[in-house]
């Protein structure tokens, strides 16, 4: 009843529809259009550049739809360019640093988060400024830790120090872990669970959307990471993607259209990773009100 | 039965004393990765860059103790206050000019529009991408002769600058660059808007506020816990840039792109001057930490938090 007598009021007097808002929405339009444009062409001109034949790329005016399209430019990039090469280093490395990353910050996250100990505030407040500590002072002391390990010149330090957490991600699990009932574990401990059986049983498989997000970011980090593996690995068949496209760039009378390609290959999983992710992760910065 | 009953008392005492310090003991052994982590990847180094940067050492020779030497180095090192001012003009243009490009878009989200995913996904979708990829394609962007901006701003007659191959437009090009990116930070400006409660406006309203003074005075005083976010965490970034400079113009031309850090890089692993490197690494690590407390300190001037109160 009351539903439909507020509908019939409604309807009764309908809301004058005044230029002023009728043109505020066509100015919201066309903004909101021309943002697009704007933050889509970059993409459009790298995908069709990559499609160029060499003689296209430096045509004048601009060729916006390749003639003929060029898709052996991509299977050239990854077999007789060294770009495979260094995509299947990119995969080892990235791959590696996810599992050392998911193992070490669940854990350290689990404890932060349910576990009372003395020292334990003053532990979570160095764990939050690290967050805010710059690279670069511990960079120098750092490479010759590795160096005296012989590590130069291997994936190991690139991945090993995934193994000891990362501060924003165990920031962001604790945070998740702190809004699961406690009711849960208790039923589990008195079920016979152990600490380690609580973790794996019951918090992981709740904490999913959490470690997916934790997956995306880190999957992106060591994917684009550029000074580490500019500095550990000094040998061109050890480049991972990001390093070779650059060095690539440097050695050659730069062909565009490979490059493009490349670049193509390179930006794709992050993409992909957006698309079939942007569900779980999306949500959770517009939660969390934190961006990686 | 009365003899029993301080029995069963100590050995629940007992029990809950054990309980804590194994629950202490699960803590510590819980959080040991990273312990152990921050000890040796941060503590550790951190120190060491610190006693290195009172040193001189180009690695073949054993460091020397040279006291404050580089500091007094620095000081006087024009290629140092170059750097310096690179790093600080980028920051000051990139960090504002990214919070106002990423708040005009939230606001434009935010207004009822049809095709909302459509356009989120849009202007999101180039800071899902970030890293090397992005620095090569913005570089044939602003090519001089056969880059995009350069046919775009031919088309209306004007003939663009040589973007990062020119000392005047380079850092503005980086600028132009990460202002590209800026959706990331829509996200949570869209967030922070939907945070405000309709009730507000309403009220503004009805007080006869303009649509310029429901801006003013609801929405900007609201969101100013997320400038505050924005603002810190950019800082933090902007003053860290490095491989932009490395890719795109190695810090040229004529030293207008030399990033601090990048000038860091090059002491340390172009011209082995580790002690200098370690020197400006704390240098850099001193100004964001003391920009940081600036910010944070005069918060309480401009953050408004409305569960406080005042």
């Amino acid at each position: 009843m009351a539903v439909v007598t507020q509908q019939m009021t409604r309807s009764r007097r309908p809301k004058p529809v005044s230029i002023g808002r009728l043109s505020w929405k066509l100015v919201v339009y066309l903004l909101l259009i021309a943002g697009s444009i704007v933050f889509i062409f970059p993409f459009i001109w790298m995908l069709s550049t990559a499609l160029k034949p060499d003689w296209q790329v430096s045509q004048w005016p601009i060729q916006w739809i390749p003639h003929p399209f060029e898709w052996s430019n991509f299977t050239k990039a990854l077999t007789v360019l060294p770009f495979g090469g260094w995509a299947v280093n990119s995969i080892i490395i990235t791959f590696s640093t996810e599992i050392g990353t998911l193992l070490s910050c669940t854990v350290v996250a689990y404890g932060f988060a349910r576990f009372r100990a003395p020292g334990k505030n003053t532990l979570f407040i160095v764990l939050l400024a690290t967050m805010m500590l710059p690279g670069t002072v511990t960079l120098i002391p750092t490479f010759f830790l590795f160096r005296e390990l012989g590590w130069i010149n291997t994936f190991l330090p690139l991945i090993v120090p995934s193994f000891f957490g990362n501060a924003f991600f165990i920031f962001l699990l604790r945070q998740f872990f702190m809004t699961m009932p406690l009711e849960l574990e208790q039923a589990a401990r008195v079920d016979g669970l152990g600490t380690l059986g609580i973790l794996v049983r019951i918090m992981v498989p709740l904490a999913l959307p959490a470690l997916a997000t934790v997956f995306v970011f880190q999957f992106n980090g060591a994917w684009n990471d550029f000074m580490g593996p500019l500095i550990y690995l000094n040998k061109e068949s050890l480049y991972t993607l990001a390093v070779g496209i650059n060095y690539f760039k440097s050695e050659n009378n730069v062909e565009w259209n490979y490059l493009m390609a490349a670049s193509v290959v390179f930006m794709l999983p992050s993409l992909l990773l957006f698309f079939f992710g942007q569900r779980y992760y999306v949500e959770s910065i517009t939660l969390t009100g934190v961006k990686g | 039965m009365a003899l029993n009953f301080p029995k069963t008392g100590q050995i629940h005492v007992r029990k809950v004393w054990t309980q804590s310090r194994r629950e202490v003991a699960a803590f510590y052994l819980l959080i040991s990765p990273w312990l152990l982590g921050f000890l040796v990847f941060v503590l550790g180094p951190m120190l060491a860059s610190l006693v290195l940067s009172f040193t001189q050492w180009d690695i073949l020779t054993p460091p020397q103790w040279i006291g404050l030497g580089n500091y007094v180095k620095m000081m006087q090192d024009p290629l140092f206050w170059q750097s310096l001012k690179v790093s600080m003009l980028y920051a000051v243009m990139a960090v504002p000019l990214g919070l106002i490009v990423s708040l005009g878009m939230a606001v434009l989200l935010n207004q009822n529009v049809r095709g909302l995913r459509l356009f989120r996904t849009l202007f999101y979708l180039p800071s899902v991408v970030s890293g090397v990829a992005v620095m090569i394609l913005w570089l044939y962007i602003f090519n001089p002769d056969i880059g995009l901006l350069n046919s775009f701003l031919g088309d209306f007659g004007i003939k663009g600058p040589a973007w990062v191959f020119s000392p005047r437009w380079a850092l503005p090009s980086m600028v132009i660059m990460s202002l590209w990116g800026a959706g990331g930070g829509m996200l949570i400006w869209l967030a922070g808007l939907k945070g405000i409660p309709e009730y507000l406006y309403e009220a503004a309203k009805i007080d006869g506020a303009s649509s310029r003074q429901r801006f003013r005075y609801v929405t900007l005083p609201m969101l100013s816990p997320t400038i505050f976010f924005n603002l810190i965490t950019g800082m933090i970034g902007a003053l860290q840039a490095f491989s932009q400079a490395y890719v795109m113009t190695n810090g040229g031309p004529l030293n207008a792109t030399l990033f601090l850090n990048l000038y860091l890089f090059n002491n340390a692993f172009v011209d082995f001057n580790m002690g200098y490197a370690s020197a400006l690494a704390w240098v850099l690590f001193l100004i964001i930490l003391l920009m940081s407390l600036l910010v944070i300190r005069s918060s309480s001037m401009w953050v408004y938090y409305e569960g406080e109160r005042k």
